[in-house]
Order: C-alpha cells, then sequence, then structure tokens
C-alpha cells in the first residue's frame, strides 16, 4: 500500500511543483527525490514496514514477488529520469507535468503488481495508460506526435472495451471479481461456465493489446516510433513489463484453472511464435535505430509471453530478470538515442571514434538485448526457455525461440558496426560527465545482475 | 424479465460499437462508438448482477444476503468514473490533432507509415 499512496501523492506534489517553484531545472531533482523516497517505501513495505494499515477487502494481495517488482520498477524510472531529465525539460514548457504522469503511471504499475480484483485489474491498467496518452502527444507542435497519440489513444480505448467486456462475462459465469478463491467460496457454480471462457478470450486479447502481442501489435512501431524519444523509453519498458507482470497474474490463477476445458498452451505457443517472427523479420529491414528498437521490444515481448506460456517457478523468476535486463538496456540505448541528432543506422557511424564511452556502454546494453553470455539478457533468455523446458511439451516453442534470437542478433549488431565499423562524424547534444557516468553504472549493473543472478533473487526470499 | 434479453441487447450493442470502430474513419465517431461498447458492457453488468442476486435467493430458499452483486453494480460507477476520464484525455488529443491538420478524418493519420 505505501508504493500505491506515496507515488500518487508525489504526483500531486508536482502538479502544485509547477507552479509554486518557478525554476525549471529543479523539477527533475523533486521527481527523483520523490522516486528515492518511494522506493524507500517500497521497500519498508516489503519487510512488513505498512505506514497505512487499508483494509482493501481482499482486493489487493501483497506478494514478496510484487514487491521486487515495484522496486525494480521505481529503481528504473528513478535511473531514467537521471539519464534523460535533461532531456524531458527540452521537450516542453510542462517538465512538472510530465513527471506528475510519471507518478501516476507508477501508481498504476504498483496497482497491477497487487491485485486480486478484476476490478484492481481494469484500474491499474487505465492509471497507467492515460496518462501514457498525454505523454505520448506531449510534443505538442509535432504531427507525428499527434498522430501517435491519437493511433494510441484510439486503440487503447478500444482494447478497454474488449477488457471490461471480458470481465463483465466472466463475472456473468462466476459471480465474483475476485481473481483467487472464486470457484471455492462459491459452491453455486460447479465446473467452468461458456461465459468464462469466452470472457478470458476477451481479456486475453485485450492483454495482447497492451503488451503488443502479435495479433495486436501493429499499432506498436507507429506509436513507439511516433512518440518523442524520451515517451518511447518509458513506455517501451516500465509500462510494457508491469502489462506482463498483470498478464502473468491473470494466467496462473484464471487461466490455468479453466485449463481442462481451454487449451491455453497451444494458443499461447501461436502467439509467441507469430509475435516473434512479425518482430524480428520486420526489425530487420529497418533504416532508423528508434523504429529497429520499437520492433524490437515486441520481440522482446515474444519472450516475456514464454512466462505466460510455461508459468512455474521458473517463469517468475525468469520474468523478473527479464524485466531488470530490458528495461536497464532499453533505457540506457533511448538514453544515448535522445542525444543523437540522427537516428538512423547511419547517424551512429564512427560514434566509437569520437564517443569511445557511450560505444562501448552501447554496445553492451545491445549485447544484453541479443542474449550474450554474462550480461543479463542471457540469464533472462535462459530463464525463459527453461520454464518451457520444465514443462515438458511444446519444446518446438524452444527450438524457435533460440532460432528468432539468433536472427535478432543480426539488427542488433548492425548498431555496433556502425558505431565500431564505419567511419563518420555523429551529430549529438551536448551533455556532461555525469551522462557519461550514469551510463558506466547501468552497463555495470547489467554485468553484474548477468554474473550474480542470486543477488536479484535471493530479494524473493529474504 | 429473463436475463437473455439482457444479454442479447448488450451484445447487439457492443457489436455495433466494435463495428463502427473498424469501420468508420472520423476520429470522434470511432469515439463514441468506444463510448457505445463501455455503455453495453455497463447494461450486462447491471443484469448479472440482478441475476446473480436472483440465483442465490433461489439456493437459499428466498433469502439472499442483501450485498449479493452489489459489487457490479459498483463496478458500473466506476466504468462510468474512468470513460468520463478518457473522454476528458481523448477529446484534447482530438482538438490537438484537428488545430494541426484542420480535419478528424484518420485516414490522414499516415505519416508513420514509412
Amino acid at each position: 500500500m505505501n508504493a500505491i499512496i506515496f507515488s500518487a501523492g508525489w504526483g500531486i506534489i508536482m502538479m502544485f511543483c509547477s507552479f509554486l517553484v518557478k525554476n525549471q531545472s529543479s523539477y527533475r531533482h523533486i521527481a527523483a527525490v520523490g522516486l528515492l523516497v518511494l522506493l524507500a517505501a517500497n521497500i519498508f513495505d516489503t519487510y512488513g514496514v505498512d505506514f497505512f494499515h487499508i483494509d482493501s477487502g481482499k482486493m489487493l494481495a501483497y506478494t514478496r514477488f510484487g514487491f521486487v517488482f515495484n522496486s525494480i520498477a521505481i529503481a528504473s524510472t528513478l535511473i531514467y529520469v537521471l539519464l534523460t531529465g535533461r532531456d524531458i525539460e527540452r521537450l516542453g514548457r510542462y517538465t512538472a507535468e510530465f513527471f506528475t504522469l510519471v507518478f501516476f503511471v507508477l501508481c498504476g504499475v504498483c496497482l497491477l503488481s497487487a491485485y486480486n480484483n478484476l476490478l484492481m485489474l481494469f484500474l491499474g491498467i487505465e492509471i497507467l495508460t492515460i496518462p501514457l496518452y498525454i505523454l505520448t502527444g506531449s510534443d505538442k507542435r509535432n504531427l507525428k506526435s499527434n498522430e501517435a497519440a491519437l493511433k494510441y489513444f484510439l486503440m487503447g480505448s478500444f482494447s478497454t472495451g474488449l477488457m471490461l467486456m471480458g470481465i463483465a462475462l466472466m463475472y456473468g459465469g462466476t459471480g465474483t471479481f475476485l481473481l483467487e478463491s472464486s470457484r471455492l467460496q462459491s459452491n453455486l457454480y460447479h465446473g467452468i461456465s461458456f461465459l468464462e471462457i469466452v470472457g478470458l478470450l476477451f481479456l486475453l486479447a485485450s492483454m495482447c493489446f497492451k503488451v503488443s502481442a502479435a495479433p495486436f501489435h501493429f499499432w506498436t512501431p507507429d506509436v513507439y516510433d511516433g512518440a518523442p524519444s524520451v515517451v518511447t523509453s518509458f513506455m517501451a519498458t516500465i509500462v510494457k513489463v508491469a502489462g506482463f507482470i498483470a498478464f502473468l497474474k491473470l494466467c496462473t490463477v484464471r487461466m490455468s484453472v479453466t485449463s481442462t476445458a481451454i487449451d491455453w498452451k497451444l494458443i499461447f505457443s501461436i502467439i509467441i511464435i507469430l509475435t516473434l517472427l512479425f518482430g524480428n523479420i520486420t526489425a530487420i529491414f529497418q533504416q532508423s535505430v528508434k523504429r529497429m528498437l520499437a520492433y524490437s521490444s515486441i520481440s522482446q515481448a515474444g519472450f516475456m509471453l514464454f512466462a505466460l506460456f510455461s508459468m512455474n517457478e521458473y517463469a517468475s523468476k525468469g520474468l523478473l530478470m527479464y524485466s531488470v535486463a530490458y528495461c536497464l538496456a532499453t533505457i540506457g540505448l533511448f538514453a544515448v538515442l535522445v542525444k543523437m541528432k540522427d537516428v538512423t543506422f547511419e547517424g551512429y557511424n564512427g560514434l566509437a571514434k569520437t564517443q569511445p564511452v557511450l560505444a562501448a556502454t552501447n554496445a553492451i546494453f545491445l549485447f544484453s538485448l541479443a542474449g550474450i553470455p554474462l550480461t543479463a539478457g542471457f540469464l533472462a533468455k535462459y530463464y525463459m526457455l527453461a520454464s518451457i523446458i520444465k514443462t515438458g511439451t511444446y519444446t518446438w516453442v524452444v527450438v524457435a525461440g533460440v532460432l528468432f534470437a539468433a536472427i535478432s542478433v543480426y539488427y542488433y549488431f548492425r548498431v555496433i558496426q556502425a558505431m565500431y565499423f564505419k567511419n563518420g562524424e555523429p551529430q549529438m547534444e551536448s551533455f556532461g560527465r555525469s551522462f557519461k557516468l550514469g551510463l558506466v553504472v547501468l552497463a555495470a549493473i547489467i554485468i553484474i545482475v548477468g554474473a550474480f543472478p542470486q543477488a536479484l533473487f535471493n530479494w524473493l526470499y529474504f | 424479465m429473463p436475463i437473455q434479453y439482457y444479454i442479447i441487447l448488450a451484445a447487439a450493442l457492443f457489436c455495433i460499437g466494435v463495428t463502427g470502430v473498424l469501420i468508420r474513419r472520423n476520429a470522434i465517431i470511432i469515439f463514441m462508438c468506444v463510448e457505445l461498447m463501455l455503455n453495453s458492457v455497463n447494461l450486462l453488468l447491471v443484469a448479472f448482477s440482478k441475476m446473480h442476486y436472483a440465483i442465490s435467493s433461489a439456493n437459499n430458499k428466498g433469502t439472499a444476503a442483501i450485498t449479493t452483486g452489489t459489487d457490479a453494480q459498483l463496478f458500473v460507477f466506476f466504468i462510468m468514473v474512468v470513460a468520463a476520464a478518457e473522454v476528458s484525455v481523448g477529446l484534447a488529443i482530438i482538438v490537438m490533432m484537428y488545430r494541426n491538420v484542420h480535419s478528424t478524418d484518420v485516414n490522414f493519420l499516415n505519416r508513420l507509415k514509412n
């Protein structure tokens, strides 16, 4: 409860800052302090110190897994604000409002990691996405940003409609909105009703929309490309992973109960293959690094879907690892990308000669995304593949996953090739020493987590 | 009135909404169709709420707990609130778009394709 209340509260504080504090550059410091407070409050909560004793009536269920994920999301946001705070200021006059919306998004993330009731799932998803519509369109004079915002808004509200229909049908079938213990408490509704299955299919479609899985992924490249790069960085990482956390809970609780009536594993294996196929194949043909990263986020979503397929202990550990590896690497890549004046592959030509530190850290982030050993991304992919092997069925999905991971190496390494083996003079915005230091710390975290995964997993138990 | 009537009406409204979203080209009309979808869900939730109350009282010999099914009616209020929030953001986005291109036709949304 700490994190939910603190994030909403600090969002309101940021709103007041926008007219009480005149100095533009102090907003990001206030936001960073707020995120630190939020992180501390969440860690207190992890160890049983709850400042607010609010009885949510079984609507929210706190687990260690959810707390650890909250900490990861808040810490990633902190890194994001520290690295790209200056670029957010360049976006326009409304810096404080930008951070306000970021805090509200975090409130949605914290709801999604703890929900135990379909009402909370709905509210969490909406608190998460409504601020994002505004953030996507925050570059008001830019037509591409406008277009991305409108597209995202229309698609997002449509998928909300689908989700609500699903929830209503599930309610019709079971008589409760609670996720757990629904069937146990009511002996009225034996068996699995037809309405519940249809409702779950609606929910599946709308969640696929939110996490940009295959048949519903078509909005992703346009929106990620059109949104200002600083927003894309946030949207493609923390928000997407939070969607997966919510999706995983829905699958493990509701879908595993109904698995006798419908073959979820088959549906998920088809979604996985399609997502990996579309994401990887189209990413190969992109000329802009930003658009390539948008497609790569689809293909990474395909790997995160492995967790929903297998739903065992490896899957939840793997999803946690994936959220660290993917969020940090993508935030780092975007932090460099917003400094570039030209975001095509040619724009990166010769970066290693002019900015060796940026090029080296960028290479580590790309290694992590591609899944090269010794980085966190490798272990994340390892856990995902291992989780499917543990289930003992559908091993061809693993084979396909490995093949697609090999394809992804091609387009990630094109950036490295441009940076190291081509000549050119990359045009960049100015940046300070602290920016480089931040990137080095980020790369170090990725390697440390990759070398000592227990550092992360021990947190789940101690 | 049997529950089937409500379910069929809600399903019909929902299908009209979905079809409208898929075939109309005006952003405001698409948006209205989304609202239609949300309102069909509201209708369905209220109908299910009464249905569960009736089932419960029939099973317990005419004495159901007074709270049976109220959670769905609460849900309807939440949907209304969220829909209002979405309207305020969505119309702002459509106005922003209109200021720049003087049209609300979604066929104009093709700058990102290439």
